[in-house]
């Protein structure tokens, strides 16, 4: 193995959440989204954080490997790919020993013009978890401070090469619950062929406490955490539109 | 032995039928495998809803009469002091009570006639003058006993709080009589079998020959009583159980003798369903019982442990963090072929945590092992996320040395069931010992000198190799002082408030453990990790005693699955483990010891002052073997590894974690997958293809 460092945030030993099974959660530091409701804050800034190699998250994985049979490694941040020469050399060094890849991404350092690192990545990547705030570009700019269209460019990419995926949407009140444009994203992920699962998630605010913590305003102050209702019936919006695009109509 | 044939219709005959008491070899011989989910279970009966809402009724009078509704001031408790009780004849389907009626707490001074009278007192009540007179002038308790042997050493070491929860003032407990013999086998032929016990006890008449011969004498009186019990409740139990009615009915006269005798700190049931079940399956193969009828008799068993109420003082239920019997039932596990052990008894059990809503006790713990059928787990799994309610057990750990008819006294001691027994030692405080070691046996609380006068740590810091060897001196005393006080305990509980009706329920040659714990461990793991990878500052008071400490720097602590600091955890365990080893214990009994304190870890906190991971007098120590709270960072997977580390052959009796997990935490039940929707929407794989073609 060559010996590359990775900057991490922390490692979670009993991810349940994040992929199949019981998970190794490994959190990158540094992410250039800087979404409204992000939970994890303190895992924005660049360079900086717990410097790692390889070997020392897979000693740490194999500390507990009787917990990961039927889960894995999950790579999540921060945003993973800004660190993509490491995760590649942490998943090939993974998938060597037969462990089960899960990139946790939000997609948005794609770049459909230069391909290559992503194309090396992907071959020992088992499941992508893409993240899809916003499916209207104007709102996603406003929401996370970037347009969607390399974001939806990359879940693209991802169903043109067969990975696995599952899309996780955020209901946050008032800002992700027009049902226009949950069922319009609802048709986007219809088309993905290798979408194999859709997960839709209340907004909570129990990030607020880290802002304060770090000294950043909280951009959703005053927003209340959305009901297990409210998810619902997202969930119902964009199902209606796969089944739609699905049954062609 | 002679074969019942009405009693044992349709059994398979083998070793429990021809060669004496076997209890294991007839469930292995009969019991029906159950590998299903739980679609067959129904629900709550009109008379259980009925009695149910009475005993809810009753509770709450109790809780509004401040904790306890009525006592018997007068009566002493034996297995035949009362008539019966019912809350209602017509309905009960398995009847019984400690006294005369439900919630009426029985007295039982045998243990000691001040914590008996304090009970009372607590709750406005008074012993009968006569009773205190008795148990005062003629008849000694337990309690008296151990205090006319006890060293001073043994009472400072006691008020300190350094040795904790000693059963020397009230019953020990953790002894799981055999209550299934009762059932198979009918009182008569379990007299019978100690009476020839008894004939070829030897007669050479040492003192150890002529307890024996006593102890012997006084179960044979005990298994008369007991039928006379089943005759208050108007029941012949010298013969076999002939059904499921009467197999359960008889089961639970013979565990009620024993609370209506022992107070004991844990009085655990067994290993019950899987036997019960037998008897169950055999009715319902006859088409004589219905399911509803099968669940309703475990239903009202299950009400009637519920009810076992003993009167306490408020010191023991704060010790205990409540009122707990540790009615201790184990379900499930696998035996030693590798077939599982699970019926469709193992599932009534649990359903009664729906039937009767949850409860903590019985205490329901299943004995888990990976080998358990997948729909037996999944129900576990449901049932705990809606309960919270079911403790587990590895069965795969302990199934090595223990086979596969043991099961769990107290929360998690395990013991072959009528074939061996335990000393119940409560538990020696390490957390503090590390402060005696530094403090040269001064006690940093009381400021007064308990442990012999060692040399005190000197200078500003503390170095590790230098609190190491004092430590290992000061655990080197603990270890005996404490090994020779359960000495002392164990020997008057067996002269003065002998456990004859379960032991009667036992073999005769029976395997004694002497139980000893440790509380503490993962604040010495962390004090000594502290030590040695940070710099911890020594803060003294006028009388130059440390009381408190400053640390520098960061350290391994234990609960992240580092081996810096889980070793100095294995270490510790180890060590005293081997130390407790060095001593004489009463009656050939084997040592072991466990990392256990689920509830009392909370009052030790109290009594232990400020140590040198920076934790605070009076902040609880973790419970068990768990890692203090909030210093486990890496998630659960880490902190179970840390603890999995802990060799169980050095604390066979047990080792404990006590976990906590919101259900959400423990994976997702809204995920939408979309494979599925596929095939509802009969999409084909040429038609997704095309789909994904004309991406937006």
């Amino acid at each position: 193995m060559e010996l590359i460092k990775g900057y991490i945030h922390s490692t979670e030993s009993f991810g349940t959440v994040d992929g199949p099974g019981i998970r190794f959660v490994v959190f990158m530091q540094g992410c250039p989204m800087r979404c409204k409701y992000c939970h994890n804050p303190d895992t924005w800034e660049m360079n900086t954080g717990k410097e790692v190699t390889v070997q020392q998250l897979l000693d740490e994985y194999d500390g507990c490997r009787e917990f990961y049979k039927n889960g894995g490694i999950t790579v999540t941040g921060g945003e993973p790919l800004m660190q993509t020469d490491f995760v590649t050399e942490l998943f090939e060094e993974a998938k060597r020993r037969d462990i089960h890849t899960c990139l946790d991404t939000s997609g948005i350092t794609f770049n459909p013009e230069n391909t290559q690192k992503l194309d090396r990545l992907i071959q020992s990547t088992d499941l992508v978890m893409l993240d899809i705030k916003h499916i209207d570009a104007a709102q996603h700019k406003e929401l996370t401070g970037h347009d969607n269209s390399d974001i939806l460019a990359f879940a693209r990419y991802l169903a043109e090469n067969n990975v696995p995926m599952w899309i996780r949407h955020v209901v946050v009140p008032d800002i992700t619950t027009d049902e226009k444009y949950l069922y319009q994203l609802g048709r986007f992920i219809g088309r993905l062929r290798s979408v194999k699962a859709l997960d839709v998630l209340p907004y909570h605010d129990m990030g607020a406490e880290k802002y304060k913590k770090l000294g950043i305003a909280y951009p959703l102050e005053g927003t209340v955490p959305a009901t297990d209702e409210q998810a619902k019936s997202a969930k119902e919006a964009i199902m209606r539109g796969i089944r739609d695009v699905r049954a062609k109509k | 032995m002679s074969w019942f044939e009405e009693e044992w219709r349709n059994f398979v005959p083998g070793k429990w039928s021809n060669n004496g008491i076997n209890v294991r070899d007839f469930i292995q011989r009969n019991y029906t495998l159950y590998e299903g989910d739980e679609s067959f279970l129904t629900g709550a009966t009109d008379a259980t809803k009925k009695l149910w809402a009475q005993v809810m009724e009753l509770s709450e009078k109790e809780r509004a009469a401040g904790g306890v509704l009525d006592m018997d001031t007068k009566i002493v408790s034996t297995v035949t002091s009362h008539g019966a009780g019912y809350l209602d004849k017509q309905l009960e389907k398995i009847v019984g009570f400690q006294t005369d009626k439900p919630f009426k707490r029985s007295l039982q001074p045998f243990g000691g006639i001040r914590m008996a009278q304090a009970a009372c007192n607590e709750y406005g009540y008074e012993v009968d003058d006569d009773v205190v007179k008795i148990f005062t002038e003629y008849r000694k308790t337990h309690n008296q006993g151990v205090f006319d042997a006890y060293t001073p050493e043994m009472r400072l070491a006691r008020r300190s709080a350094i040795i904790t929860g000693l059963p020397d003032a009230y019953g020990r407990g953790r002894i799981i009589g055999d209550y299934r013999r009762v059932a198979l086998y009918g009182v008569d032929m379990l007299i019978e079998d100690k009476k020839q016990q008894l004939e070829t006890a030897p007669a050479r008449m040492t003192a150890e020959n002529i307890q024996l011969r006593e102890e012997l004498s006084d179960q044979i009186k005990a298994l008369h009583d007991l039928k006379k019990l089943g005759e208050i409740y108007g029941f012949d139990i010298s013969k076999p159980a002939k059904n499921a009615q009467e197999a359960i009915q008889w089961l639970y006269l013979g565990y009620l003798a024993a609370v209506k005798e022992q107070n004991g700190a844990a009085m655990s049931l067994g290993r019950t369903s899987t036997f019960v079940d037998i008897y169950i399956q055999r009715d319902l193969d006859a088409g004589v019982i219905t399911e509803e009828q099968a669940q309703e008799y475990i239903d009202h068993f299950i009400m009637k442990l519920r009810l076992v109420k003993f009167a306490r003082t408020p010191e023991y239920n704060e010790l205990f963090s409540g009122d707990p019997t540790w009615v201790t039932e184990s379900i499930g596990g696998v035996n030693i072929d590798g077939k599982p052990l699970v019926t469709k008894t193992s599932f009534r059990y649990l359903h009664t945590l729906d039937n009767l809503g949850p409860a903590p006790e019985p205490n329901l713990t299943v004995l888990w092992s990976v080998n358990l059928p997948q729909k037996f787990k999944e129900y576990c799994a449901k049932m705990s996320i809606r309960t919270s309610s079911i403790q587990y057990e590895n069965d795969d750990l302990m199934r090595v040395t223990h086979g596969d008819d043991y099961a769990i006294a107290c929360c998690v001691s395990s013991m072959r069931v009528g074939k061996e027994m335990q000393f119940f030692g409560a538990r020696a405080n390490l957390a503090k010992c590390l402060l005696y070691a530094i403090n040269g046996g001064v006690d940093e609380r009381l400021k007064i000198q308990v442990a012999p006068k060692y040399r005190a740590v000197e200078g500003d810091y503390l170095d590790y190799d230098d609190v190491m060897e004092k430590y290992d001196l000061m655990m080197n005393w603990l270890a005996e002082l404490y090994v020779n006080t359960l000495n002392v305990i164990h020997y008057m509980h067996d002269k003065y408030s002998y456990e004859k009706l379960q032991m009667a329920l036992h073999d005769r040659e029976v395997k004694r453990y002497f139980a000893t714990g440790i509380a503490g461990l993962s604040v010495v793991a962390d004090s000594l990790s502290a030590i040695k990878y940070a710099k911890v500052k020594c803060i003294r008071d006028e009388d130059g005693i440390v009381v408190d400490y400053e640390v520098e720097g960061d350290f391994p602590k234990y609960g992240n699955n580092d081996d810096r600091v889980d070793s100095i955890a294995v270490d510790i365990v180890e060590t005293f483990m081997e130390k407790i080893k060095r001593h004489h214990t009463y009656r050939h009994s084997v040592p072991t010891m466990s990392i256990l304190t689920i509830t009392s870890n909370v009052v030790y906190g109290k009594k232990t002052g400020n140590t040198p991971d920076g934790r605070k007098m009076g902040i609880p120590l973790a419970p068990g073997a768990n890692p203090m709270h909030g210093r486990d960072t890496h998630g659960a997977a880490a902190s179970l590894s840390s603890v999995a580390k802990l060799p169980f052959k050095h604390a066979q009796d047990g080792i404990s974690n006590t976990f906590s997990i919101v259900p959400d935490a423990l994976g997702k039940a809204g995920l939408s997958m979309l494979e599925e929707l596929d095939f509802d929407l009969g999409m084909s794989e040429e038609e997704l293809k095309k789909a994904a073609a004309d991406v937006q």
